[in-house]
This record gives structure tokens, C-alpha cells and sequence, in this order.
């Protein structure tokens, strides 16, 4: 079992993912400011607890900030409203307009956050391997933890090849179009060498049975309590409510 | 024992075979090196001593077919192999899974695919990497292994699925001198423990004083086939592409100046 730093981060990682599947859903469905907010200060209390919450708030902030520009410019200047804030050309800022952003904003933050906090605190083999245990098929729990676990290595890839490509004269510095024309030299390779890998990877695992059908046992599985199991469900039946309350108008 | 009869192979999309009629046996703890140029066949002849061809890649085998322990082949599930022969190619870090996060998980991937019980997983891990001295790596993170202790883990892997046959593409092309030297201490314990092993090599140094028998390969066809020491002092070798081990070019070049080599390298 790998090492893990903090209380939170030892959770389970279905309850890590049911926390933050039910505030990134839970934002938007409850919308307003108050509910959005709360899932914020939630994420950050438990990020805080983690040791994570400068990072995730960073992080998140800057993942959020290029929506963020849009949904303000478009909210502020296009939403239909009755009292204008000031004007822009043919365009009315009003404070329907920027309700409807902020809004908008708190969401998308809680959003980022919640999913922001599970990324930072759970392992992602940790996460396949504990659902392959719950029933998913090996195969399939391969495929994910390879493709997560694949991007390292491009990112390596491409810095190898970037660099050697710079050494024999190309130039990826300067403007935007001679960025591109930088790039296309190294995508090529980067491509083709990683299915070459590929191809040998899979001999590779056929010589260790990765084709053989049937469950497998699983050298070790991460730790589920009671009250894990109790939350996780208390999360999704709230939820579930939430959703209800909402589509009737009562909230 | 693992028997290739009459066998030819073409790729997928070739129109002509790559093999053609190989006759070729790997006894219980038996070591056969295979020697030739580029292009000559090797590696084909590994992935069907394999059954990964035609079973994973394709192509068709055109003539004869592979057996083991007297065992028609053709028709197995490629899993079926994986408890029977086990392949290692020369670059390391394609064969790591890249979804283990140590060693240990590393090598116990292959029983763990096999179905076996935690605690049968974790005795042939062990005892995998106890062969291969491998066990003080066992927590660390596999993409950050050098090439040769990345090929010992490779081989561990194989060798958790308690396979009779192991076949070695080039174990040790990619390799530095320490990393070759590893990886052929390695397989030195290997043979001695009674697994057969075929091991396509270039470095004839390794092949040399470590297998039983030699076999050379030209277009495809095996063109040597006899005891190691005879094969690889065969001047037929150097026509074939092949360098000769460093221990009879030494002998040579001392007895052409009239020394006596066995008193010399004594």
C-alpha cells in the first residue's frame, strides 16, 4: 500500500471521489451563493486538513481564470437586465448581468476545487485498483491507470526530443507562428515513437498473461470503514435531494 | 522441451516467408544462443518461439508449426504461453508495464494476471527476485531504474510466471558495460537453475563460456547449428556478419605471433 501523508488523504479513494463528485454536482445544483460557497469553504477546510490548500487554491484559480474572463464578459454584457450599471458602446452592463457571474464564478470554483482536492489527494492506481476490486474489469482498470500514468512519460518524450531538435537548430522560441512550426517537428516523434512503445508494451504484457480472462487477486487494497461506506452514501442520498428539492422549487 | 519444426513465417502483408523451415529445439535447461546479421531473422524467430507470432502480431506461420513438451501449439490462447515460455526484448522500458508503482508490484503483475492466491503472488515474486538479486529494488519506482537493473526486472517478471523456456531478444543491446555484466551474471544463475533459455545476442562475449549450443541464422534460414565452442571459433561467422568472441580473436592474434595463447590467457 503506498504511503500517504494525511488523514485525507488515507481515505478511501471512492469516498475522496463520491466527496468530490457530489460538490462538483452539488454546486450546481444547488446554485445561489450560499450553497456554492459552502462546498468552497468545505474543500478548503478539508484541503487545509490535507496540507494541500495553498496548492489547490492556486491551481484552481488558475484553471478557473480563462472561463472565469469569458463568463464575465459574457454574463455582464449580454444578460438582459433592468438596471445598467454603465455602458460600452451598444453594450449595457447591469447588475443582473453581474449576478448571474458571480454566480456562475462561485460554481465553477467550488467545481474546480472539489475535483481540483481529489486529484491532489488520491493516488490514481490507488483509485483503479480499488475499483477493479469493486468489480471493474482488469482490463478496463489497465487501460485507465495506463492512460493516466502514460503522461509523464510524454511529457519526458517531448522534452528529449525537444531538446535534441533545438541542439540540430529549431526554433520553438520567438512568435506565435514560429512556436507552431517549432512544434510540428516534435509531435511527429513524439507520436510515432510513443505507438512503437506501445506495440512492444503489449507483447510484452501477453507474455505475462494480461490477456488471460478471469478475476485477479489483488496484491493490496486500500482501507474501507463503516463510516466510509455511512458517508458516502449519506452524500449521495443528499445529493439526491438537493436535486429533488431544486427541480420542485423548494430551494 | 520447446520444438520448432519445418517452420516458415511471413508477416502480415509480406508476400514472401521471413522464416523459412526452421528446425530448432531447446531442451529442459538448455542455453541455444542465436547469431546473424540484421535482418536475418531473429527477432521473427523469437516472437514465434514465442508464440507472440502469428498469435499477437499476425502474419502467418506457412509451414510446420511450434510444440511444447510435445504440445501442438497452434491453436492456444496467447495466455497459454505466458506459464510456458516467456520473452524479454532489448529495451527495458517498454516492457515495464508503466502502471506499477514499485518493483515488487512489478514483477507480481504476471502471477497476479494468472489468477494465483495473494499469497502464492507474493512467494513467486519473491523468489523471482531472489534469483536475479534483485530484492533490495523491490520499492522502488520501476521508470526510474537504469537500463540494467530495468532488464533484471523485466526478466523477474518472466520469471514469477514460472515459465520451463525464456527467450531473450537482444537482453543486453541497450545496455552499458555494468548493465551487460548484470544481466549476464543474471542469466549465468538462470541456467543454472535449470530454466532453458534462448538468447538472440550480438555480444558474442556473452554468448561465449554461458550457452551449450549456437545457432547462426542468414535470410531466415539456420545456417550453423552445433556446440557453442566450435560455433563461435567458425570463421564462417565473420562472413555471416558476426564477430567472433574477444577470447578467440585474442588467441588468434597471439598465435599469429607465434605465442602460445593457452600459456598467454593461463
Amino acid at each position: 500500500m503506498p504511503a500517504t501523508p494525511s488523514p485525507y488523504h488515507r481515505l478511501n479513494p471512492l469516498t475522496k471521489a463520491v466527496i468530490a463528485t457530489v460538490g462538483s454536482i452539488g454546486a450546481f445544483v444547488l446554485g445561489g451563493y450560499v450553497g456554492p460557497i459552502a462546498i468552497i469553504a468545505a474543500t478548503l477546510v478539508l484541503a487545509w486538513r490535507a496540507g494541500v490548500a495553498g496548492r489547490l487554491a492556486r491551481v484552481s484559480l488558475l484553471l478557473t481564470l480563462p472561463i472565469a474572463i469569458s463568463v464575465v464578459l459574457v454574463s455582464v454584457f449580454t444578460r438582459a437586465g433592468t438596471t445598467v450599471l454603465f455602458e460600452i458602446g451598444p453594450f449595457d452592463a447591469t447588475v443582473e448581468g453581474v449576478d448571474f457571474a458571480l454566480q456562475t464564478l462561485v460554481r465553477l470554483f467550488a467545481i474546480s476545487l472539489s475535483i481540483g482536492l481529489f486529484i491532489m489527494t488520491t493516488e490514481p492506481r490507488a483509485f483503479v485498483f480499488d475499483l477493479e476490486r469493486r468489480g471493474v474489469p482488469p482490463r478496463a482498470a489497465f487501460v485507465a491507470v495506463a492512460t493516466i500514468e502514460a503522461v509523464p512519460t510524454l511529457v519526458e518524450r517531448a522534452t528529449t526530443i525537444s531538446e535534441s531538435q533545438r541542439a540540430r537548430g529549431l526554433d520553438t522560441e520567438g512568435s506565435f507562428v514560429a512556436r507552431v512550426r517549432g512544434l510540428l517537428p516534435i509531435v511527429g516523434p513524439v507520436i510515432i515513437g510513443s505507438l512503437t512503445d506501445v506495440e512492444e508494451r503489449s507483447l510484452a504484457l501477453e507474455s505475462r498473461a494480461f490477456s488471460r480472462p478471469g478475476r485477479r487477486h489483488l496484491l493490496w487494497a486500500m482501507p474501507d470503514s463503516g463510516w466510509e461506506r455511512v458517508l458516502r452514501w449519506a452524500l449521495v442520498i443528499g445529493l439526491v435531494a438537493a436535486a429533488a428539492a431544486r427541480i420542485s422549487g423548494r430551494i | 522441451m520447446l520444438t520448432l519444426s519445418g517452420v516458415s513465417y511471413r508477416y502480415a502483408g509480406y508476400a514472401k516467408p521471413v522464416l523459412h523451415d526452421i528446425d530448432l529445439s531447446l531442451a529442459d535447461g538448455e542455453i541455444v544462443g542465436v547469431v546473424g546479421a540484421n535482418e536475418s531473422g531473429k527477432s521473427t524467430l523469437c516472437l514465434v518461439a514465442s508464440g507472440l507470432a502469428p498469435g499477437s502480431i499476425g502474419g502467418a506461420v506457412t509451414g510446420g508449426g511450434l510444440a511444447i513438451d510435445g504440445e501442438p501449439m497452434a491453436d492456444k490462447p496467447l495466455y497459454a504461453f505466458s506459464t510456458r515460455v516467456g520473452i524479454a526484448f532489448q529495451n527495458p522500458a517498454t516492457q515495464l508495464s508503466g502502471v506499477t508503482g514499485s518493483v515488487f508490484e512489478e514483477v507480481a503483475l504476471g502471477p497476479m494476471n494468472l489468477g494465483l492466491t495473494q499469497r502464492e503472488t507474493v512467494e513467486r515474486t519473491n523468489a523471482a527476485m531472489a534469483t536475479l538479486g534483485i530484492e533490495h529494488l523491490w520499492d522502488r519506482e520501476p521508470r526510474r531504474l537504469s537500463g540494467g537493473q530495468g532488464q533484471l526486472v523485466v526478466i523477474a517478471s518472466l520469471l514469477a510466471m514460472r515459465p520451463p523456456h525464456l527467450v531473450l531478444d537482444e537482453p543486453t543491446a541497450q545496455l552499458d558495460p555494468e548493465g551487460t555484466r548484470l544481466v549476464g551474471d543474471a542469466l549465468r544463475a538462470l541456467a543454472s537453475t535449470g530454466t532453458a533459455l534462448l538468447i538472440v545476442e550480438h555480444k558474442t562475449d556473452l554468448l561465449d563460456g554461458l550457452c551449450h549450443r549456437v545457432v547462426a541464422l542468414d535470410e531466415g534460414r539456420i545456417v550453423l547449428d552445433g556446440p557453442a565452442a566450435a560455433i563461435l571459433e567458425d570463421d564462417r561467422l565473420a562472413a555471416l556478419g558476426v564477430d567472433l568472441p574477444s577470447r578467440v580473436r585474442l588467441a588468434r592474434a597471439l598465435g599469429s605471433r607465434g605465442l602460445d595463447a593457452a600459456a598467454v590467457l593461463a
